[in-house]
């Protein structure tokens, strides 16, 4: 189908029914393709995303685990080692603090650390993010830990084309790699073609181009800063937003170009601030992009708190266009 | 003759004290059996013996720290004499092996018609009003630094480069030092007296000149008054504990310099000319020492060559003061009710009123003028 | 218990001894060379527990997969792994199995399904059973082998791992090798039942306590828990009684067992109860002993050469294999 013809054919759907239609081309075209987690099955997942997939492809495909992270994930690497391609959904990030050892010192090392004997070609989704109201245990953003790790992949899908490519994307790919799902996005409605074109897992995006600042995000916050990019275009104040789309590694190449247009960066990052993964992104630019600067970089991150449920105080714990906003506008008038 | 030596036990295991010897010279022992016990940070550990063969010579004493590797004891291997095994290969590798960079990002140049220059850099040309193109960069990867600014700044012809320097210091002077101004004219017959009397009584290597007994003076009237003495930093006054009088020198090349006569008030009147001839020297010559160039607690201006009477100075910052001296010119004077021509000098003081006002001044010009009526006390 | 002598060829019975006096050979060759700093980092000794990674292979095919500890030297040899490239290894050489990469804790090796080698305490447990799944959907019937010390019963991911393989019925074989001390506690000390194959049997496993000692016990047990696999898909546990005579690691001064004790089980050894009852039953003379330890002198001071001559990994490849596709 060309380009025409697909655009033709545009349906609107959820961020859920993308990843839901990825999941179930990856479980149609592969044989060795299997998805396990906890409620993926009976339940229809937790976030109804692999809701009918059970009925569809069977219990040896569609796997209900016991709440058993650990030895889920593990059996995701063992499969993965033994042929298979393994989708593990682990619930949230929150619970792979449950798993961390298995992904850290199994998947992402095995490759190098055998010699380059084997690969282990697990995909591993994960919700992550905070909004609503969960509190402290269920509200993290942990996915720069795992961006940490040299051996993972880790990549963030913010819009409906990449809720909906990058999981064959991934599957494709002969490494470990985690995909981080924002709670938030899940109800998100858009448009795809028909037949959507794949993409990739390598590039970062720009969402809006811009001339005098740019805005660097991903996941479950690109809404927010693409809000904020629209209030500030009203104040004359025109903003060039960069979705990361993969965490690890990072193109860097995208970020600096545009620095070296804007000369201003504001990155937001829903982590909190200390050690986090916008952190990571203004040393690189501070390295590589410092003499383009015309002011320093700016981070929009949570406040430094575990995240509250009372709604006002989730709010103001999280960053929000205003924010975003304020942080971009102070990086002029600097004489 | 082999060598036993400390085994490696463990990752970080550096040395260990022999504890105990469960052998002597002589005994035969084969492979496997323990031969000592050594002390670790983790207990007493038995240690065993890799190959058969006898007991020689014992060559570390119960009680000893040893190094791992080193010998302990020295024994026939049964098999006869056989090369030590080398030490662990030398590995082509520097103690400090760095990690292999990551494929660094490609680093874009600078966008077209943007010089790179750092921040630090890009503040001071703005400052200076340099237009960055012309400057040579020295910093890394072809950036201009602070330092290739400041560089080109000075390159440029050293005249008009040091009246805007003075330019930009008395700017901000008069913008952020509240004047007031205080002038008294003094009569001068008596010190010119006492001058012409020493300058016949003395070689001419020991000649004073008027401007001599002026710095003097004011010195030695600082004592009195401390509260013109010292600077203005960070919004409050600290006065200095030393009288430094700071000689405003002009310079052939047009710019003016302040350097100072250390403890001015503390040397005599020719120890004070000599100073004062030897500041002046070095800073025509352009051989002033850093110490001279920044230590003056005030400045005096004098301007009698030039022919005025009267001097308005602007104060140095971080200055709180500075004194005037017009020439000392014949000038109709009352003394003892009768008009007569006397020498007098007119002598201003421009004070920071945020450290001392009118009243304040006035006594100091007061007690100056009192001085010069006692020369011989200077 | 009894040895089962009966039936067992006299060619068998060497082959059983050869694989446990290479092991026993290694292993004490590695404790020299460690001590000289040829190896480096940790090294844990195999020495008292060689029957069992003898027996078990013995039961194993090709087709079969392997999962290990970092105790893992004998289990590597028994499964086939060269000497020579387990030793370069030992020595951080590029020629190792793992181009000097795993060292002493982490032998993997592709060509005999060798997943390791795995330095984190139950920490492999969840990949045999993943393994064992790739089988099942594989429809392939092989066995994945799981090795473990009874330490690993403590954690959580020992649970987990027999749950899962026990409620999605894969082909994994739990062996859990209670050698009494993990590092320096004492099973009954950090364990409120001791009976490890209980714990098995709990999640509805059939397990079964063999003595770890007796190398053809061993190879029996084995070989039924491999058949029954085969047969109905399901997972099996046995729990061996052992004993390791050295300490946890080099650097350990065992301050958590009597001297006694340890003479005691050395007693009991596998290789010199075997060599007793061979000798006892006329299937092992003098000379086939001293003809096996003459071959399995050559074969490790070969493999010393081979680590010796062997050349280091050139640091430009350090960031080699990281990913399998290079980023652009």
């Amino acid at each position: 189908m060309n380009a025409a013809a697909r655009s033709e054919t545009r349906r609107t759907l959820t961020y859920r029914e993308a990843i839901r239609e990825a999941l179930r081309e990856a479980l149609s075209n592969d044989p060795r393709v299997f998805l396990m987690g906890e409620d993926v099955g009976r339940y229809g997942g937790c976030y109804a995303v692999s809701k009918g997939l059970l009925a569809e492809f069977g219990e040896a495909r569609v796997r209900d685990t016991p709440l058993s992270e650990s030895a889920f994930v593990g059996a995701g690497i063992g499969a993965a080692l033994g042929g298979m391609r393994p989708i593990v959904e682990v619930m949230t990030v929150n619970f792979s603090l449950l798993c961390i050892d298995q992904i850290v010192n199994n998947a992402a090392t095995i490759r190098h650390m055998s010699g380059g004997q084997f690969s282990v070609p697990i995909v591993i989704r994960m919700a992550t993010g905070a909004g609503r109201q969960l509190a402290a245990q269920h509200s993290h953003s942990l996915e720069n830990w795992y961006a940490h790790v040299p051996g993972l992949r880790v990549v963030a899908p913010a819009t409906l084309a990449d809720a909906r490519g990058m999981l064959g994307a991934a599957l494709a790919d002969p490494d470990p790699v985690v995909i981080v799902e924002h709670v938030m996005l899940y109800n998100m409605q858009g448009e795809l073609d028909a037949e959507p074109a794949a993409v990739d897992i390598d590039h970062a995006a720009i969402r809006r181009p811009g001339r005098d600042v740019t805005l660097v995000t991903y996941g479950g916050s690109l809404p927010k800063t693409l809000a904020a990019a629209e209030t500030l275009a009203n104040q004359e104040i025109d903003a060039e937003v960069v979705d990361l789309r993969t965490l690890r590694p990072l193109d860097e190449s995208t970020i600096l170009e545009s620095v070296q247009r804007t000369r201003r960066v504001v990155i937001v990052d829903e982590g909190w601030r200390s050690g986090s993964l916008s952190a990571e992104i203004a040393a690189r630019i501070m390295e590589h992009g410092f003499y383009d600067l015309d002011a320093p970089v700016k981070r929009v991150c949570s406040a430094e708190v575990p995240i509250p449920y009372a709604q006002h105080l989730e709010a103001a714990a999280l960053p929000q266009p205003e924010q975003i906003v304020a942080a971009a506008k102070g990086l002029f008038g600097h004489g | 003759m082999a060598e036993f030596r400390m085994p490696s036990l463990g990752a970080d295991m550096e040395s260990a004290k022999l504890t105990e010897w469960m052998v002597k010279p002589g005994d035969t022992v084969k492979r496997g059996d323990i031969v000592a016990a050594v002390e670790t940070s983790k207990g007493i550990i038995d240690i065993e013996i890799f190959e058969a063969g006898q007991i020689g010579e014992l060559l570390v004493q119960p009680g000893t720290d040893v190094a791992v590797g080193a010998p302990l004891a020295l024994y026939v291997p049964a098999g006869g004499e056989r090369a030590q095994p080398a030490a662990v290969a030398a590995v082509e590798q520097s103690a400090a092996a760095r990690a292999v960079e990551p494929r660094a990002a490609k680093v874009v140049g600078p966008a077209a018609g943007r010089a790179r220059a750092s921040p630090a850099a890009r503040r001071r040309a703005q400052e200076l009003g340099i237009d960055l193109a012309s400057v040579a960069a020295t910093g890394p990867d072809g950036a201009i630094t602070l330092d290739d600014v400041e560089r080109a700044a000075t390159a440029k012809a050293p005249k008009a480069d040091m009246r805007s320097v003075i330019g930009r210091a008395m700017s901000r002077s008069k913008r952020e030092i509240p004047h007031y101004y205080l002038a008294t004219t003094i009569d001068m017959s008596t010190s010119m007296a006492w001058l012409e009397h020493w300058n016949r009584e003395h070689a001419v290597t020991e000649r004073l000149l008027p401007g001599a007994l002026l710095l003097k003076a004011v010195a030695r009237a600082l004592e009195k008054s401390p509260e013109l003495n010292g600077f203005w930093l960070d919004g409050r006054f600290e006065a200095s504990r030393e009288i430094n009088v700071g000689v405003a020198i002009r310079l052939r090349t047009g710019g003016l310099i302040a350097p100072g006569l250390a403890a001015a008030n503390e040397r005599t009147l020719p120890e004070l000319m000599r100073q004062l001839q030897g500041l002046v020297q070095r800073a025509r010559a352009g051989r002033l020492k850093q110490s001279e160039i920044t230590n003056a607690t005030i400045t005096v201006s004098s301007l009698g060559e030039g022919g005025v009477e009267t001097v308005y100075p602007i104060i140095y910052p971080p200055q709180v003061a500075i004194v005037g001296f017009g020439g000392v010119v014949n000038r109709p004077w009352v003394a003892a009710g009768k008009i007569a021509a006397a020498p007098v000098v007119t002598a201003t003081l421009a004070g920071d009123h945020r450290v001392t006002d009118g009243h304040r001044g006035s006594q100091f010009l007061t007690d100056l003028e009192r001085r010069l009526q006692q020369p011989e006390q200077l | 218990m009894s040895t089962k002598i009966a039936g067992t060829t006299r060619e068998h019975a060497l082959e059983l001894l050869r694989d446990m006096l290479r092991i026993r050979r290694f292993e004490e060759k590695c404790a020299e060379l460690y001590s000289a700093t040829k190896i480096r980092g940790f090294l844990h000794l195999y020495i008292g527990q060689e029957a069992i990674a003898a027996g078990v292979m013995r039961a194993l095919e090709p087709r079969d997969a392997v999962v290990a500890t970092y105790r893992e030297h004998g289990h590597a040899l028994a499964r086939g792994i060269p000497m020579t490239r387990l030793m370069a290894e030992m020595y951080g050489k590029a020629e190792g199995c793992c181009r000097g990469r795993g060292g002493s804790m982490h032998i993997f090796d592709a060509a005999t399904r060798f997943y390791g080698g795995n330095a984190i305490v139950a920490g492999a447990l969840p990949l045999a059973v993943g393994l064992a799944l790739a089988e099942k959907l594989r429809s392939r019937n092989a066995v994945t082998a799981c090795f473990f010390g009874e330490g690993a019963v403590a954690e959580g991911e020992f649970h987990e791992s027999l749950n899962l393989a026990a409620l999605w019925k894969l082909p994994v074989l739990f062996l859990c090798e209670n050698n009494l001390y993990a590092m320096g506690t004492a099973l009954a000390r950090s364990e409120s039942e001791t009976h490890i194959a209980r714990k098995a049997q709990s999640y509805n496993l059939p397990a079964a306590t063999i003595d770890g000692m007796d190398v053809l016990a061993v190879e029996a047990a084995a070989a039924a828990a491999v058949e029954a696999i085969r047969g109905d898909g399901g997972p099996r546990f046995l729990e061996f009684a052992t004993y390791r005579f050295r300490p946890h690691s080099m650097f350990d001064a065992e301050l958590y067992r009597d001297k006694a004790e340890v003479e005691e089980w050395k007693k009991r050894g596998p290789i010199v109860t075997f060599v007793a009852k061979l000798k006892e039953t006329g299937l092992l003379r003098d000379a086939d002993l001293a003809s096996i330890e003459a071959e399995v002198e050559r074969e490790i001071a070969a493999a010393v050469e081979f680590a010796e001559n062997g050349t280091w990994e050139p640091l430009g490849d350090l960031s080699r294999d990281v990913y399998t596709r290079e980023m652009a």
